[in-house]
């Protein structure tokens, strides 16, 4: 599904992911861990077509075609969805309105015919339910005055009510309470399925005790310089990055 | 902060809906003012000596005064004896019933989205259609008559209410008042006029749709509206007008009265021609309008959504006498291209504990310019009064500007002021995650936008909202791809 093939990206100028090469096929979950300031987020960027994040070098191939010749909304509405590290706020623009528009340009870009206001919020409530989301947030002007928790959960649930066929995470389990990681990993998990791929950007492999990746790639300065199974996770929680040779520039992040 | 700019350029480019000509023939007064127009105009609507009178008192104020020049706008001087000081359908003359009506003009206003036949009208609305310098027909009258209601044409409240047109005319806006105002209390042509009488709370949304139509003519209106004590109405204007290359000029004035425990909520909603993308053509919009809360407890609220125009020049006021009473400004203005828009409010307290809250947005995008001017008065009388203001500007591309000219005066020192403002700009965070959603980046911007204007766009009649909300994303078209 995703074929990355010797990525480079610079940002200002400044060379940020330097030859990546990464497989991701429909029905996988792939881990990218790393410590802070590795490239993580840029890559993510990079997928979802950021303005300012350029490929210098390499390709990106969904489904066969290239990716990074598309738009963001193009990418959006072919299947790529992006949870957002930290979700913006959009004052005066209530959550479920937005959500709403977004389900349906991304249903009429499949030639499915568009949810009016019941259809959507009968559809919204049952997802709204699994992911323990009380309503009450959704009536609210999009991310603001979210806490923290309030605002992965409802990247969870847009990525739930969207249906991506590729997922990217970014460090979705950040900043979240351990029954606030079991029900973002839960929503997750729903997601998971034959035609669907998701990638999980994430600094700890803690989120990975309940969503188990099928492979999991360790990012440093630009480069993936180890990939293994669900138990390279593992060790990294055990021993850190450090025991890799590798510097953990969270200060500087 | 490439994307934004792009996207910003590709929005203008969007149609003015509304550009196109009728044909219909009109009855024009000379080129040109004089007492000789006045008279023209007094004549032709068989005015009393006193409206007469009062008209050419203006007149000969207005030649002694000066054109004002310290709003932030900016366009070559006007001649007004070059201008049309009145133009009238000739079928339009006082018809009797729909039936009469000359059939373009039905079709005109159609064409507008204003049907005037009844049974097609939005239920719950009586409007009063003025095009060029008269009224040419006014729906659910009869009906409105029935509850004691007064709604029809300026024109027909001086023949058939003499006594409530002598009694408030210029009660609010003097005919000194100032350049504009004084024009236009000279050669006011014709306009609304609303009487709600005493406890009754009117059932429809009362409206005026004003349309120019005629080449190198002014339109001067007048809107008088009064509320009783204990009633309440809501009052909604909307305004076209065809494209054309040459500046038109439209001074109108607009006064209210509410009497204790009465409210007004008057709403506004101006897609006057803006002009071309390069700034040529559009009209001049140069409004006076000014509420009086003359009883205790009485209420005025003024809604704006100002997306037209080349030049706005408009500042809805309240003057709050009445004790208790409380005043409220919304403004959405939108400005695109070349337009400029300096608007605001003067909130007047004068009573023990009145209240106003003002709340203003403006939207720049092109080249416009875009100013929130406002005056905040506590008389020494305004014991225990409170004013809160929020003015906040959003910019679009980098080549427009916002300002913000508050002017406070406080002289009771229990009064007390509040002003907050802001200026900013659609981050590219923001669009990039509605885009990221599936938005396309016209979409977002118009989805960002509005949630800006939220604030004041929920405050319109339900009817009209989601034309205003439309109305804002057709005005900021092209500027963004």
């Amino acid at each position: 599904m995703l074929k990355i093939r010797n990525l480079h990206v610079a940002v200002d100028g400044k060379e940020i992911l330097r030859g990546i090469t990464l497989d991701v096929n429909a029905g996988e979950v792939h881990a990218i861990m790393g410590p802070n300031g590795s490239g993580k987020s840029t890559l993510a960027y990079l997928l979802a077509g950021r303005e300012g994040y350029a490929a210098t070098e390499g390709e990106i191939l969904y489904d066969g075609r290239d990716l990074l010749a598309l738009e963001p909304e193009e990418r959006a509405r072919e299947g790529v969805f992006l949870g957002f590290q930290y979700p913006v706020e959009i004052p005066g623009v209530g959550s479920m309105n937005f959500l709403k528009s977004a389900v349906n340009a991304v249903r009429k870009h499949r030639g499915q015919p568009e949810l009016d206001a019941m259809d959507f919020l009968k559809l919204a409530r049952q997802t709204m339910k699994l992911l323990e989301i009380d309503e009450a947030l959704l009536s609210r002007p999009l991310n603001v005055g979210f806490s923290g928790g309030e605002k992965k959960r409802n990247e969870v649930f847009q990525m739930a009510m969207l249906e991506p066929r590729l997922a990217i995470l970014d460090e979705t389990d950040s900043g979240l309470d351990v029954d606030a990681l079991k029900v973002v990993a839960k929503g997750i998990n729903a997601l998971r399925g034959e035609t669907r791929a998701i990638v999980l950007i994430t600094h700890y492999q803690r989120l990975l005790n309940y969503v188990v990746p099928d492979q999991v790639h360790v990012l440093a300065d630009g480069r993936f310089v180890k990939s293994g199974g669900k138990e390279l996770a593992l060790e990294i929680e055990d021993q850190g990055y450090a025991a890799l040779g590798l510097r953990d520039n969270s200060a500087a992040a | 902060m490439v994307a934004i700019a792009e996207s910003v350029t590709s929005l203008t480019e969007g149609e003015y809906k509304y550009g196109f000509v009728s044909n219909v023939e009109s009855d024009i007064a000379a080129c040109g003012l004089s007492e000789d127009t006045v008279r023209f105009i007094s004549a032709k609507k068989d005015e009393p000596e006193w409206l007469l009178a009062w008209r050419l008192k203006a007149l000969r104020a207005w030649t002694t005064m000066k054109e004002p020049s310290w709003a932030r706008v900016d366009y070559s001087p006007i001649d007004y004896q070059d201008v049309y000081y009145y133009a009238a359908p000739k079928s339009g003359d006082r018809p009797k019933s729909l039936d009469e009506i000359d059939p373009e003009l039905l079709r005109t206003y159609e064409k507008l989205g204003i049907p005037l036949k009844e049974q097609e009208v939005l239920a719950g609305v009586a409007v009063d259609a003025v095009f060029d310098s008269v009224s040419v027909a006014t729906t659910f009258k009869d009906k409105l008559a029935e509850l004691g209601v007064i709604f029809c044409s300026f024109s027909e409240a001086v023949r058939e209410h003499p006594e409530l047109v002598r009694r408030y005319l210029g009660s609010v806006v003097p005919y000194t008042d100032n350049f504009f105002a004084t024009l236009n209390s000279a050669v006011f042509s014709d306009g609304s006029f609303v009487y709600v009488p005493k406890g009754l709370r009117c059932p429809m949304e009362l409206s005026t749709y004003f349309r120019i139509n005629a080449e190198n003519t002014g339109q001067f209106e007048r809107t008088l509206i009064i509320a009783d004590e204990g009633s309440y109405v809501s009052y909604l204007e909307g305004c076209t007008a065809p494209m054309r290359d040459e500046n038109q000029l439209h001074a109108a004035v607009v006064e209210l009265i509410t009497h204790d425990d009465a409210q007004i909520k008057y709403s506004t909603v101006q897609n006057w021609y803006p002009g071309d993308k390069n700034g040529k053509g559009g009209i001049y919009n140069f409004v006076t309008k000014r509420g009086i809360c003359r009883g205790r407890n009485s209420k005025i609220s003024w809604t704006q959504v100002e997306t037209g125009s080349a030049i706005t020049w408009k500042y809805p006021s309240c003057i709050l006498k009445g004790d208790y009473s409380v005043g409220e400004f919304y403004s959405v203005a939108v400005t695109n291209n070349y337009q400029q828009a300096d608007t605001g409010t003067k909130m007047i307290h004068i009573g023990k504990h009145t209240r106003s809250t003002i709340v203003s947005k403006g939207i720049s995008a092109g080249h416009a310019q875009n100013t929130y001017r406002g005056l905040v008065r506590m008389t020494p009388s305004a014991e225990g009064a409170r004013n809160h203001t929020q003015c906040d500007a959003l910019l679009l591309g980098d080549r427009c500007g916002a300002h913000t000219v508050p002017y406070i005066e406080v002289k009771n020192n229990t009064a007390r002021v509040e002003h907050e403002a802001t200026t900013s700009k659609i981050s590219d965070d923001q669009l990039f995650y509605c885009r990221q959603r599936g938005l396309s980046a016209e979409d977002s911007v118009n989805l960002i936008v509005n949630g800006f204007c939220k604030q004041v766009l929920q405050n319109l009649p339900m009817e009209f909202a989601v034309e205003a909300q439309k109305l804002v994303g057709i005005s900021l078209e092209g500027s963004v791809g």
